[in-house]
């Protein structure tokens, strides 16, 4: 009887992560930034599959990788926080619960499975102000991030966090004249846009055209459900300024 | 807390079901003796009509139990989403459940699949919820709604009423029910017209409310003491819109002097 083959529980994570890794850097990449006003999520996505999607009242969801595998998750968040809020009250749906929950899926199938999840997402959520912002990035073996200002997912997302923490003064490499314009405060929405478009031009390396981004905000000021999609005309509007 | 993945498409009420089946109470068996004791809030006048451009629904505000009143401000008309609204006749608790749970419905279908259900596809799917509460409603916990708004797809507004067993019918005048339903039905027979203004409809409705409270005691009339007023919904392609008490008031003095001579 042959021996069945011997894997160390090292190789095969890390085979798996590698797996993963390459089927999320295949795809395109979204970006998340906080903004005087709210979250804004902006995604290069030319299908007219969306990759940005409501959860509930003050909370979004974004992935990026495999479209089947993240529209799953996706769909299991809205269910899960449409249960809580009816079972319990709409205000006791928050998003830490959600993300738990995420990351238990993922960790999971990262695990157990043969095949790791090739998603990577982003679950945000908004609060009364602008100091109540969460922004959680969630990987494919389930490890939770919680970021702060801004982050990007998918594709070239190395590229694009760099050259946004350049903008922003947070990296030491960052000159003086580059750390000016957003480092002092939230940006404006039309602001935040305007350099979450630049950097995914950085990231890909050539002009975007506008009507194929996709962009939803959370706006703390409003009550009730607060996502809402921009459409290419409202877009349009902010970039002009 | 993790995710269970049912495979359940896009209802939150078939979720609930499959997740919670407690949720739904079974009926109770005959001869236990809790039919004849049975008392729960009942009666009411909400009616809808349509005018040029939309429509209204209105209703009373009193909940009675038995020969006492229960409740003298409840809301029978609820906006379920931005361009419908669903009024409510029948047993208090269970109605109140079934609008939550509806309006839960509309917003997960909305989320899951990225588009709204059609009017026609809303109408129906709380025909499927009435239908589901036939076990309840042979106990007495009735749930009888009406339901109407904007539908986007026709560029009208719509009325939709029901039957205990799901049975859903279109109206293409005006509705009413409730233990002064037909009291209200009534008066609308007399005083309705098609292509009315939105003005003159908002009369029309608060008249036939008025008429029906003369006429059924478990009606609500408007208490000028207390300050309670009908709720007055008005739908139309921009959405909905509760009329304030202030309006309502001034339209009830307007009704009031004109019956007064």
């Amino acid at each position: 009887m042959p021996l069945p083959y011997y894997v160390s529980p090292e190789q095969m994570m890390q085979d798996k992560a590698e797996y993963a890794k390459k089927g999320i850097a295949k795809g395109r990449s979204i970006v998340a930034m906080e903004y005087d006003r709210g979250i804004l999520l902006i995604a290069d996505n030319p299908s007219s599959l969306s990759k940005i999607s409501e959860i509930y009242d003050r909370i979004a969801f974004s992935g990026a990788g495999r479209y089947s595998e993240f529209e799953n998750l996706r769909k299991s968040g809205i269910r899960h926080a449409d249960m809580k809020g009816y079972l319990y009250s709409r205000d006791d749906v928050n998003a830490k619960a959600l993300v738990n929950a995420y990351s238990q899926a993922l960790g999971t199938v990262f695990s157990q499975e043969m095949k790791p999840l090739e998603v990577e997402i982003l679950v945000v959520s908004v609060g009364f102000s602008a100091g109540e912002n969460e922004i959680y990035r969630i990987s494919f073996d389930g490890s939770i991030f919680d970021e702060k200002r801004f982050t990007v997912i998918g594709g070239k997302s190395e590229t694009i966090l760099t050259y946004l923490k350049n903008r922003s003064g947070t990296s030491a490499a960052s000159s003086n004249r580059e750390a000016s314009e957003f480092s002092e405060g939230l940006p404006s929405l039309s602001g935040a846009i305007l350099v979450c478009v630049e950097a995914l031009e950085e990231g890909n390396h050539q002009k975007l055209n506008h009507t194929l981004l996709e962009v939803a905000v959370l706006d703390w000021g409003q009550t009730g459900r607060v996502f809402k999609r921009l459409s290419a005309a409202e877009l349009e509007q902010h970039l002009k300024r | 807390m993790q995710f269970q993945d049912l495979g359940l498409g896009s209802s939150f009420h078939l979720l609930l079901q499959s997740q919670h089946p407690g949720f739904f109470s079974p009926p109770l068996r005959a001869g236990n003796g809790m039919e004849p004791a049975l008392q729960v809030p009942h009666g009411t006048t909400v009616l809808a009509l349509l005018y040029d451009g939309g429509v209204i629904v209105a209703g009373d505000r009193m909940a009675t139990e038995g020969y006492s009143v229960s409740e003298r401000r409840i809301e029978k008309v609820h906006a379920v989403d931005d361009s419908s609204v669903m009024a409510i006749a029948g047993a208090a608790g269970p109605c109140m459940e079934m609008i939550r749970l509806f309006r839960v419905e509309l917003e997960h279908y909305e989320k899951i699949e990225g588009v709204m259900l059609s009017m026609e596809g809303k109408a129906a799917k709380l025909a499927a919820m009435i239908k589901g509460n036939l076990p309840m409603a042979m106990q007495g916990l009735i749930v009888m709604p009406i339901y109407a708004g904007f539908d986007k797809k026709r560029n009208a507004c719509r009325i939709y009423k029901y039957d205990v067993a799901g049975g859903q019918y279109e109206e293409t005048e005006y509705h009413s029910i409730g233990s002064g339903g037909k009291d209200a039905r009534g008066a609308l027979k007399k005083i309705f017209k098609k292509g009315l203004s939105r003005e003159a409809a908002i009369d029309v409705a608060i008249e036939a409310l008025y008429d029906a409270s003369e006429a059924d005691i478990a009606t609500g009339g408007p208490d000028l003491i207390r300050g309670i007023f009908p709720t007055v919904k008005v739908i139309d392609r921009n959405g909905v819109v509760s009329l304030a008490d202030d309006a309502v008031k001034i339209k009830l003095n307007q009704l009031m002097t004109r019956l007064g001579g």
